[in-house]
């Protein structure tokens, strides 16, 4: 029981609390909104884990906001909130589509290349708004809202501009195929390859149905780097004094100013990251008009969240907030259920998550109770 | 002790245990009414954890507690406050917004049948009460302009408004300057006069002998004694606190001086609000020496602490330290000149809460070889020195490496504190009321540290709201007035009335004093 008591504080089983209350309260308002729980809860397992393809295409899907929730937990845990994440994305696939489509290189060269840019670019993006607050004192979420809209304008400028734009299309052309980043990409369409993956129904499915990309392989590596970062480096303990505590950081030696900025920095690369990767792995290969975010970025925010700000749990968050999208589409395909379901889903998520607060303290009282029980 | 109706707290069989750690271990206490009570015991010794259960915010894991001879059931603050208990913590809760009236009411706000508040009316019991017990503040003064002991006040002020009779001050004095502390005294007398009780945790013996009828001294979560104030002497109650002899008075043969080893001169350097508060001050202290510097708050000593350590920009001046200038080279050249410092506010400046004891151990050092190698941290290092920290230290409890520092009780931070920046084996050491919320024997054990450190030849700057610390402990003392040095004596020499006249701002006659 004691035991019991013990494991239920631990901050893993919070989450897993967290993400059970979600569940259950999503199939209450699927069955107060006329659809069978159980039914649509199958059909949303089912769209994840029935088909290889399926499973493919949400870890495809989970790399950008693995990254982005990387970035945002990173600087929080530096003392920072980067809702900047969004434009710092943004900026990443406009650098990384203007880069690829101006050069063609060896891939050996125009890969690197073209997904460097997008993180200098997300990184200056993040840098510039760290500089504004050490230099100004400019609070980070004002100006990270402002640069998001500037961004998403310089977007679509770029989009439509002259020399990117494709004709009769909402966007720029695609990338040169030097810069793609699909696994096997040239082999799964020869014939060599075709002929092979007949015989293979698995890979078939993976690789020729999919996107199959390197992108998450590094977003698992930029994980572990930023957990080495954070935990393991003398700049890490630098980073983390500010931001628990930045006068006594100050006190240290440590110039807080200088922290804010490379913080910022890091974090802009990481969300950086995430955009250069999908232009580079994902199709189409080009960014197009934006009438509205499409919240690669925002949805960082509360992968950050539901991982509490860990960067390893952020992997397993992305991989299950890019689940439930996934399933979701399926889900109002199949019944006809509202999206709007999904995201009620998601919201009630991060509402528990952030509620786990209170499970250590529950288990506390009941093991004061229970021994006031035994007196 | 019978339960009785004369009594206006009693508790009995108190136990708590913070995990395996056990806290309170089978507390037995009473109260009379109408007294005020002291409860005396060494830093970490449970007094908080006590009168935090006492006031519902920590639940014991077994025993009875009896107001007025009954058995009460306290679940939390709120349930306290009906049964007419209120406490003062050492940490202000107020916001710094509001005015005193609001903070006053915030919470036990009386509205009409609309809701809207009735200012006017709680303005005016606010200065009822403030009158009828003498405590000086003004209603509508804002939270943020007014002193950390008029905010005191206020707290107080918040707990007689909502009318209890059992008021508990968890070292209420820490934070005070000596006249404070004296007026404090005479807010306590009005209050027992008016019938309330008072339970007073503080750590100096001199305000337990001016202020206090009983006493109460608890040693390791155990009751040790029940002790009438008046009966005792500091020396006795510090004896039964700690279990052993201590030396109230520091003990230290003459100093020995070496050459000059840092020089201040004609430092000006302006505040946050762009004031000059620290205005021409010059002084040098030798190696072996420990320099006081007396005064009364807000006489430029924060500032000038700032501007040594590099985080305020000096105006003019020079401050070297080894005969080289290091006024502005920024707070890491100053760390790497062999200089360490003991802040006064250790929450803000000294430790970051919530990392771990042993994260703290490091916190100037973690770049530094065996800390750090190639850029990456070397956790056995840090964890090797923490451990020779608590054990030279006695930090309490032992194991304590892994803990968040939040968790442990005022006076065992102050020890990791002490311990990491002498272990920096500074040239200087500047000590900032180092023994601000300590002990007797923690206090024993600073003023022993700082001689140990001046007979190896280091040189000491104390600087210390309170004359007494000064005067024992310096060899050198000087009084800071208005941003300068405005005497300087020798410990043999200094003569406490005419140190205090000079911290008043009076004029030295005697010119070689
Ligand atoms: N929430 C907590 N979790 C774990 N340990 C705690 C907690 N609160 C206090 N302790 C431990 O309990 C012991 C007693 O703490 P307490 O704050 O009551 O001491 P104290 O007598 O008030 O000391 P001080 O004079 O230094 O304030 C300390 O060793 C402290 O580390
Ligand atoms: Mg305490």
């Amino acid at each position: 029981m004691t035991r019991m008591l013990k494991i239920l504080k631990k901050p893993v089983t919070c989450m897993l609390i967290a993400i059970f209350c979600g569940f259950v309260v999503s199939a209450l308002i699927l069955f107060a909104t006329g659809y069978n729980p159980t039914q649509s809860l199958a059909i949303m397992f089912n769209a994840v884990f029935s088909r290889p393809k399926f499973i493919t295409n949400v870890i495809i899907k989970s790399t950008p906001i693995i990254l982005t929730g990387l970035s945002v937990a990173f600087a929080f845990r530096t003392g920072l909130f980067n809702i900047g994440a969004e434009g710092q994305y943004i900026a990443a696939t406009i650098a990384s589509t203007v880069v690829g489509i101006s050069l063609d290189l060896h891939p050996i060269l125009q890969i690197p290349i073209v997904i460097l840019s997008g993180v200098l670019v997300g990184a200056l993006w993040g840098a510039f708004i760290g500089f504004l607050k050490a230099k100004f004192g400019i609070h980070e979420v004002i100006t990270s809202i402002m640069l998001n809209w500037t961004t998403l304008y310089l977007n679509n400028y770029v989009a439509n501009s002259a020399r990117f734009h494709k004709p009769e299309s909402d966007g720029t052309y695609p990338i040169n195929d030097s810069g793609l980043t699909m696994i096997l990409y040239n082999w799964k369409f020869s014939e060599e390859g075709r002929s092979f993956l007949k015989n293979n129904q698995t890979l078939n499915d993976i690789l020729l149905k999919t996107d199959l990309n390197i992108g998450f392989i590094v977003a698992i590596i930029a994980a572990i780097i930023v957990w080495v970062l954070l935990y393991k480096t003398s700049k890490g303990y630098e980073l983390r004094t500010v931001g628990l505590n930045p006068h006594a950081a100050k006190y240290a030696g440590i110039s807080v100013n200088r922290s804010i900025v490379f913080s910022m920095l890091i974090a802009g690369a990481l969300s950086g990251l995430a955009g250069a990767l999908y232009v580079t792995g994902s199709s189409s290969h080009n960014i197009h008009v934006l009438s509205m975010f499409e919240n690669n970025g925002f949805n960082g925010l509360a992968v950050a969240l539901i991982a509490s700000s860990s960067p390893i749990g952020c992997i397993f968050a992305g991989l299950m907030f890019s689940g439930l999208i996934y399933a979701g589409q399926s889900l109002q395909f199949k019944t006809g259920a509202p999206s709007e379901i999904v995201n009620i889903m998601i919201g009630t998520i991060v509402f528990f998550v952030a509620l786990t607060q209170i499970i250590p303290v529950i288990a506390d009282k009941f093991t004061r109770r229970r021994s006031e029980h035994v007196k | 002790m019978d339960i009785s109706n004369e009594y206006a707290v009693q508790m009995r069989g108190i136990e708590k245990s913070f995990g395996t750690y056990k806290v309170l271990d089978d507390i037995n206490i009473d109260v009379k009414k109408g007294t005020v009570h002291a409860i005396l015991g060494e830093n970490g010794a449970g007094k908080s954890t006590l009168m935090n259960i006492l006031y519902g915010m920590y639940h014991a894991d077994a025993g009875e507690i009896y107001l007025n001879g009954e058995a009460v059931n306290i679940k939390n603050p709120s349930m306290a406050i009906k049964h007419g208990i209120g406490m003062v913590h050492q940490h202000f809760m107020l916001v710094d917004k509001f005015t005193v009236t609001q903070n006053i009411i915030l919470g036990n706000e009386t509205a009409n049948a609309f809701g809207i508040i009735n200012m006017k009316k709680a303005r005016k019991d606010v200065i009822k009460i403030v009158e009828k017990y003498g405590l000086k503040v003004d209603p509508d003064a804002r939270i943020e302009d007014i002193s950390v002991g008029m905010q005191q006040r206020v707290e107080i002020l918040k707990a007689l408004y909502r009318g209890v009779d059992l008021l508990i001050l968890d070292e209420p004095t820490a934070v005070l300057t000596p006249m404070e502390i004296e007026e404090l005294i005479d807010i306590m007398r009005n209050l027992i006069n008016d019938g309330k009780t008072i339970i007073i945790i503080t750590h100096k013996l001199k305000e337990i002998k001016a202020s206090s009828d009983d006493c109460t001294v608890i040693r390791k979560g155990k009751v040790i004694d029940r002790v009438k104030v008046k009966d005792e002497s500091k020396q006795s109650l510090a004896e039964k606190m700690v279990g052993r002899k201590v030396r109230l008075v520091v003990e230290k043969t003459p100093a020995n001086p070496g050459g000059k080893i840092f020089e201040i001169n004609d430092l000006r350097v302006k505040c946050a609000r762009g004031i000059e508060t620290v205005k021409g001050l010059s002084l040098s202290i030798r190696k072996g020496e420990i320099f006081g510097i007396a005064g009364i708050e807000g006489n430029g000593q924060k500032e000038l602490v700032e501007a040594i350590t590099g985080v305020r920009q000096v105006e003019s001046g020079t401050i070297k330290i080894n005969g080289k200038e290091i006024q502005n080279t920024g707070t890491r050249n100053v760390i790497d000149n062999k200089i360490s410092v003991i802040h006064e506010d250790r929450h803000r400046y000294g430790v970051v809460l919530d990392f771990s004891v042993a994260d703290n151990a490091i916190l100037e050092n973690y770049r530094k070889a065996p800390f750090c190698k190639n850029g990456f941290l070397d956790y056995n290092a840090r964890d090797r020195f923490t451990e020779e920290l608590i054990k030279e230290y006695n930090i309490k409890p032992e194991r304590c490496k892994g803990t968040r520092i939040r968790r442990l009780s005022g006076g065992n931070q102050q020890k990791l504190v002490v311990g990491r920046e002498v272990a920096n084996n500074p040239d200087l050491l500047i000590a900032v009321q180092p023994t601000r919320g300590l002990d007797v024997g923690a206090i024993e054990f600073v003023h022993k540290t700082l001689v140990r450190l001046r007979d190896e030849g280091k040189a000491i700057l104390l600087i210390s709201l309170e004359l007494d610390e000064v005067m024992d402990v310096s060899d050198t003392i000087s009084v800071i007035y208005d941003g300068s040095i405005t005497g300087i004596f020798n410990q043999k020499e200094a003569d406490e009335q005419k140190i205090g006249l000079l911290m008043a701002g009076g004029k030295e006659n005697d010119e070689n004093a």
